[in-house]
C-alpha cells in the first residue's frame, strides 16, 4: 500500500487559486480512476477535478468554501501496489513544478492533526439540539448508522416499534452509537416517517446550515456591493406595446434559422441602443474611487439569466452594432450557454448597462439592483391586458411595465426620466425603431 | 381411537415446547403438547440440569480430597472423603423430579393438555400419538416440532456396553477407575473433568487439532491447564478405531498415525447432536431441511404453513436457551402478535472447569464481519474476588467497534464465570458501548469486576492492572 497526493491541478485561466465548492469524495471512499473528486470554482466557471488513479480516500484537504492554491495537496488516496513511499501527483501538469514535491511529500506527518478526526471519544453528550436534517458539510464526526447496518436497539425497542409497526432501520438513532431510544422511537412514532402526516399541523423544529460558496457567495457579495455603494432611482413607466406585439406576431409568422422567432428583448435591446445613442452618460461604468465616469460608445447589454446554480449575466457586445434578428441569435446562444454552464468568462464580463426580465414571472414593478460598476438597470415586468381609457372609451391594450435603476450619483432623475419616456415612445410606436432619426 | 383438535399443538416437551406451550396457554390458545418419555426433555432430564448436579458433586467432593491430601494452602484438612454414587445419582435423580413435576405443573396451570406418547404426523394439520391407553388423533391449526436431539452415535463404536452416551454417564451406578471419552467439545470435557476428580483416570480423544472447537486458543488455554493438572491425558488430532477385541479398551490412531489400545472400564462417546426427528413421520410433509436440521425463517416458520420448528431439530447453536425464546416466541406469533429473531446474541457456556462463557463475536469473528476492533482483556489475577475464591485462572475479553465503542462480543473464562453471561447478553442486546459497561458501578468485590475493567482497558485506562 502506498499513498498518493492528489493535488489541485492548473485549472487553466492562469489563476492562482480556486474555490472549493463541492466534495465528490469523503475520506473512506474508494474512488476509482476518473471517478471525479471535487469541484473548484474560479471567477465564474466551475472545474471538476477527476482522480488520476483508483485508491481509497484518507484524507480531504479543504473544506466547501475554502480556497485552495493551485498545486496543493487536495486528498490522499491509499492505493494498492509497490510502496513507492509517498508520491505526489496532480493532473497531467504535475511534471510541471518537481521542486515543489518535497514539502508537500513531506505533508503526511503533519496531516492528521489537520484532518477532521472521528470522535467517538467522547462520552454520551448531552443532545445537541438535532438538526433536522444533517448539514450537507465534508466533516462527519459522529457517524451515523450508515445504510443496511442493523439497528441498534433494545429489546425492549425493538418490541415496541414491532408492535408499531415501526421498521427501526427507519428510525434515526439519537443514543450513543446511534442507539434508537424509547424517545426516539415515540418521536418517530408521533411524526410518522419523514413526510409529515396527513392531518394536523406539526410544529418543526431544528435549523438546516447552507453553506453560501461559489457562484451564490458572489452573487451575494456583489449584490451587496451594489447596494451599499449605489444610490438607487428607481422609475416604473407603463408601456402599451400592443403595436409592438401586433409587430412581433407578424415577425413570428415564417420563422428561418436567420430570422428565429423574437420575443420582446431584442425589441428591448434596440430601443435602448437607439436611447443611449441620445444619452451616452448612461452607458457607462462608474470608478467611484478614481472618480470618473467611463461612458462607452460600444454598447454592451448584460442579460440577467437563472441559470442552475443561479443568477448569470451574459453580455450581447456590441448590441448597437446588430440587428434585430442579430440581438435575438446571440441572446438565445449566450442564454444556453449559461444555463448550461459552458459560457466563458469573456462572455460573462464587459457589460455596460443591463437588462433584468423575468418573463411572466416579472410582476407589476421591480427595484433592479444595478450591476456595479453600471450606472443603469432596465426591468421589464409582465405583459397583461389592461383597460385604457382613449378618451371617450375603455379599450383592452397589451400594457407593459418597465422598472429601470440608475445610478443616482451621477444620473439625474431628470435624466432617468428622459431615458425612461425616450424607452417608451420606441416601443409604443415600434416603427420609430427602425427609423434613423 | 380419540380424536382431539386444538388450535396449537407442541411435539416435544423439552425446554423449546414446553416454553412454547405455557406461553400459548397463558395466551389463552388452546395448547395440546406431546411428549414421548418425561417433561423438560435432554436439558432438564439427561443434560443440562443432571449433568451439572454430577459436576457440583464432583467439585465437591475435589475439595474435600484436596483437604485430606493437605493441598489446599489456607490449613484446611480433613479425612479421606467417600461417596457413594448410587447415592449422588439419587440426588441428582431428585432435583430431576422436582423440575419435572414443576414443569407439569406450569403446563397445567396454562391449562395445556399434556399427552404422552410418540408422535408422528399424517399430514402437516393432523398428529397421530400412539399412547398407553391407545391410539390419539390430534388435528391442530398449527403445529411446532420440538423434537430435540439426541446423541451422535459412531457406527463403529455403538452405544451399548461399555460403550456409553452422556444419557448413561449420568446414571453410572458406579465410577469407571478408566474412562475413554471420544470427542473434545463441551460436553465430553464437562463430564470427563467431573469424573476426574471422582477420582477416575480420564483420556480424552479428540480428532481436531484442539479441544472446544467452538471457542479460540486464548479461551479455551486455562481449561487445557486445568485438564493437565486434573491428570486428564488429552490425545489431540487423534482417531478412534473402535474397542478392542476383550472390550476392554478404545484402540486409536493417534496423531502421528500410530495405533494404540486405551485400556477402559467405561467409553463415554460424546460427538456431537443430531435431530431426534426419525420418529416424526417427516416425510408425510414437504419442508425444506438444511442438511440433517429443519430448515427455518425468522420465525421459526417451517416451509409449510402453520408447522414451524424450534430448537436443536433446526440446528446449531443447540443450546436450551435458544430453544426457550424460540419457544416463547413461536406461542406469541400464534398468538397473532407480530414477533420476529430479533436476538443481539444468545450467550454459550461450558461448565469446564474454569468454566468458559461467551456471547457475541470473538476477536476472529468481529474481524471476519469486517470490523475494526477494541479489545480489552483483563486478567481475574488483578481481582480481588478471584484470589478470595482461590481461583486466579482466566480473563475477561471484550470486544467493540473501533468507530463507535460499540460492544461486538463478551468472553470470559475462569471459576464460576457462567453466572457473567446474565451482565454479558444484557450488554449486548442492550446495544452497550464501552463507556456504558465502564461507567456502570459494578460491586466490590465481585468477578464482575474484571467485567468493568474490560472495558476500561479496552478505553486505555483500565486501573487495576
Amino acid at each position: 500500500m502506498a499513498e498518493r497526493i492528489i493535488k489541485l491541478p492548473d485549472v487553466g485561466e492562469g489563476i492562482a487559486e480556486a474555490e472549493l465548492v463541492e466534495w465528490h469524495v469523503k475520506v473512506g471512499d474508494i474512488v476509482r480512476e476518473d471517478d471525479l473528486i471535487a469541484a473548484v470554482m474560479t471567477d465564474k466557471a466551475t472545474v471538476e477535478i477527476p482522480s488520476p488513479v483508483e485508491g481509497e480516500v484518507t484524507w480531504v484537504g479543504a473544506e466547501i468554501g475554502d480556497t485552495v492554491a493551485i498545486g496543493s495537496a487536495l486528498v490522499k488516496l491509499k492505493v494498492s501496489g509497490d510502496g513507492a513511499a509517498t508520491e505526489a501527483s496532480a493532473e497531467a501538469e504535475a511534471p510541471a513544478e518537481p521542486p515543489k514535491e518535497k514539502p508537500a511529500a513531506a505533508a503526511p506527518v503533519a496531516a492528521p492533526a489537520v484532518a477532521p478526526e472521528p470522535a467517538p471519544k467522547q462520552l454520551p453528550t448531552p443532545k445537541p439540539a438535532a438538526p433536522a436534517r444533517p448539514a450537507p458539510v465534508a466533516t462527519t464526526p459522529a457517524p451515523r448508522r450508515p445504510v443496511g447496518e442493523k439497528p441498534l436497539a433494545s429489546p425492549a425497542v425493538r418490541l415496541k416499534a414491532r408492535e408499531a409497526g415501526v421498521d427501526l432501520r427507519q428510525v434515526q438513532g439519537s443514543g450513543p452509537a446511534g442507539r434508537v431510544t424509547h424517545e426516539d422511537l415515540d418521536a418517530f412514532i408521533l411524526r410518522g416517517p419523514e413526510a409529515p402526516t396527513k392531518g394536523g399541523l406539526v410544529a418543526r423544529t431544528g435549523i438546516t446550515d447552507v453553506k453560501i460558496v461559489g457562484l451564490r457567495r458572489r452573487i451575494a457579495e456583489k449584490m451587496a456591493l451594489s447596494k451599499s455603494r449605489i444610490p438607487h432611482i428607481t422609475i416604473v413607466e407603463e408601456v402599451d406595446v400592443s403595436a409592438l406585439e401586433d409587430l412581433r406576431a407578424a415577425l413570428n409568422k415564417k420563422p428561418t434559422a436567420e430570422r428565429p422567432k423574437l420575443t420582446i428583448l431584442p425589441f428591448l435591446m434596440r430601443a435602448m441602443v437607439k436611447a443611449l445613442g441620445e444619452q451616452p452618460n448612461l452607458n457607462a461604468l462608474y470608478d467611484d474611487e478614481a472618480g470618473i465616469v467611463h461612458q462607452h460608445a460600444g454598447i454592451d447589454i448584460g442579460i440577467a439569466t437563472q441559470a442552475p446554480s443561479g443568477l448569470m449575466v451574459p453580455v450581447v457586445k456590441h448590441a448597437e452594432a446588430r440587428d434585430l434578428w442579430g440581438c435575438a441569435i446571440e441572446l438565445s446562444r449566450l442564454a444556453e450557454r449559461a444555463r448550461d454552464g459552458s459560457a466563458t468568462r469573456d462572455e460573462l464580463t464587459g457589460s455596460t448597462i443591463t437588462i433584468t426580465s423575468l418573463g411572466a414571472l416579472g410582476g407589476i414593478a421591480t427595484t433592479p439592483v444595478i450591476n456595479h460598476p453600471e450606472v443603469a438597470i432596465v426591468g421589464v415586468n409582465k405583459m397583461v391586458v389592461r383597460p385604457v381609457w382613449d378618451g371617450t372609451t375603455f379599450v383592452p391594450r397589451k400594457m407593459m411595465n418597465l422598472s429601470s435603476s440608475f445610478d443616482h450619483r451621477v444620473v439625474d432623475g431628470w435624466d432617468a426620466a428622459v431615458f425612461v419616456q425616450r424607452l417608451k415612445e420606441l416601443l409604443e410606436t415600434p416603427a420609430t425603431l427602425f427609423v434613423d432619426m | 381411537m380419540t380424536d382431539i383438535t386444538c388450535k396449537l399443538l407442541v411435539i416435544g416437551a423439552g425446554p423449546g415446547g414446553y416454553v412454547c406451550a405455557i406461553r400459548a396457554g397463558q395466551l389463552g390458545i388452546d395448547t395440546v403438547i406431546v411428549e414421548s418419555t418425561k417433561l423438560g426433555g435432554t436439558c432438564l432430564n439427561i443434560g443440562c440440569i443432571p449433568s451439572k448436579a454430577m459436576i457440583h458433586v464432583a467439585e465437591e467432593f475435589e475439595k474435600a480430597a484436596h483437604a485430606a491430601a493437605g493441598k489446599t494452602p489456607f490449613g484446611l484438612t480433613a479425612a479421606e472423603p467417600k461417596l457413594d454414587l448410587k447415592q449422588a445419582v439419587a440426588w441428582k435423580d431428585g432435583i430431576v423430579q422436582r423440575l419435572n413435576n414443576g414443569v407439569a405443573g406450569l403446563l397445567r396451570k396454562a391449562k395445556v393438555k399434556i399427552v404422552h406418547g410418540q408422535a408422528r404426523f399424517r399430514d402437516g394439520k393432523t398428529v397421530a400419538v400412539e399412547t398407553e391407553t391407545g391410539p390419539k388423533t390430534i388435528t391442530a391449526e398449527a403445529i411446532v416440532i420440538a423434537t430435540g436431539s439426541v446423541p451422535v452415535e459412531l457406527p463403529f463404536l455403538p452405544f451399548g456396553g461399555n460403550v456409553i452416551s452422556s444419557t448413561g454417564a449420568l446414571a453410572l451406578p458406579e465410577l469407571p477407575k478408566r474412562l475413554v471419552v471420544v470427542g473434545g467439545g463441551y460436553i465430553g470435557l464437562e463430564l470427563g473433568t467431573a469424573f476426574a476428580k471422582l477420582g477416575s483416570k480420564v483420556t480424552v480423544v479428540e480428532a481436531q487439532g484442539k479441544i472446544l472447537p467452538l471457542y479460540d486458543a486464548e479461551l479455551t488455554a486455562p481449561v487445557a491447564k486445568s485438564l493437565s493438572t486434573l491428570g486428564v491425558e488429552v490425545l489431540l488430532g487423534a482417531k478412534a478405531l473402535g474397542q478392542t477385541a476383550k472390550g476392554d479398551g478404545l484402540r486409536i490412531e493417534t496423531a502421528d498415525g500410530k495405533e494404540r489400545e486405551l485400556p477402559a472400564d467405561k467409553i463415554l462417546v460424546t460427538v456431537g447432536r443430531a435431530p431426534a426427528t426419525a420418529k416424526l413421520g417427516l416425510d408425510e410433509l414437504v419442508l425444506d431441511m438444511d442438511g440433517r436440521f429443519i430448515r427455518i425463517g425468522e420465525r421459526c416458520e417451517t416451509s409449510m404453513r402453520g408447522i414451524y420448528a424450534i430448537g436443536d431439530v433446526t440446528g446449531e447453536p443447540m443450546l436450551a436457551h435458544r430453544a426457550m425464546a424460540q419457544g416463547e416466541m413461536v406461542a406469541e406469533i400464534i398468538a397473532g402478535e407480530p414477533r420476529i429473531w430479533d436476538k443481539a446474541c444468545i450467550p454459550a457456556i461450558c461448565f469446564t472447569d474454569p468454566e468458559i462463557v461467551s456471547a457475541g463475536l470473538s476477536p476472529a469473528e468481529a474481524k471476519a464481519a469486517g470490523y475494526e476492533t477494541k479489545i480489552g482483556l483483563f486478567p481475574f489475577q488483578a481481582n480481588g474476588r478471584a484470589m478470595t475464591r482461590h481461583g486466579e485462572a482466566g480473563f475477561v475479553r471484550i470486544v467493540a467497534r473501533a468507530d463507535n465503542h460499540l460492544v461486538l462480543g463478551i468472553q470470559a473464562v475462569g471459576q464460576g464465570v457462567s453466572e457473567l453471561s446474565a451482565a454479558f447478553g444484557l450488554a449486548i442486546e442492550m446495544g452497550a458501548r464501552l463507556e456504558d459497561v465502564a461507567g456502570t458501578i459494578h460491586a466490590h468485590p465481585t468477578l464482575g469486576e474484571a467485567f468493568q475493567e474490560s472495558a476500561l482497558k479496552a478505553l486505555g485506562h483500565a486501573l487495576h492492572i
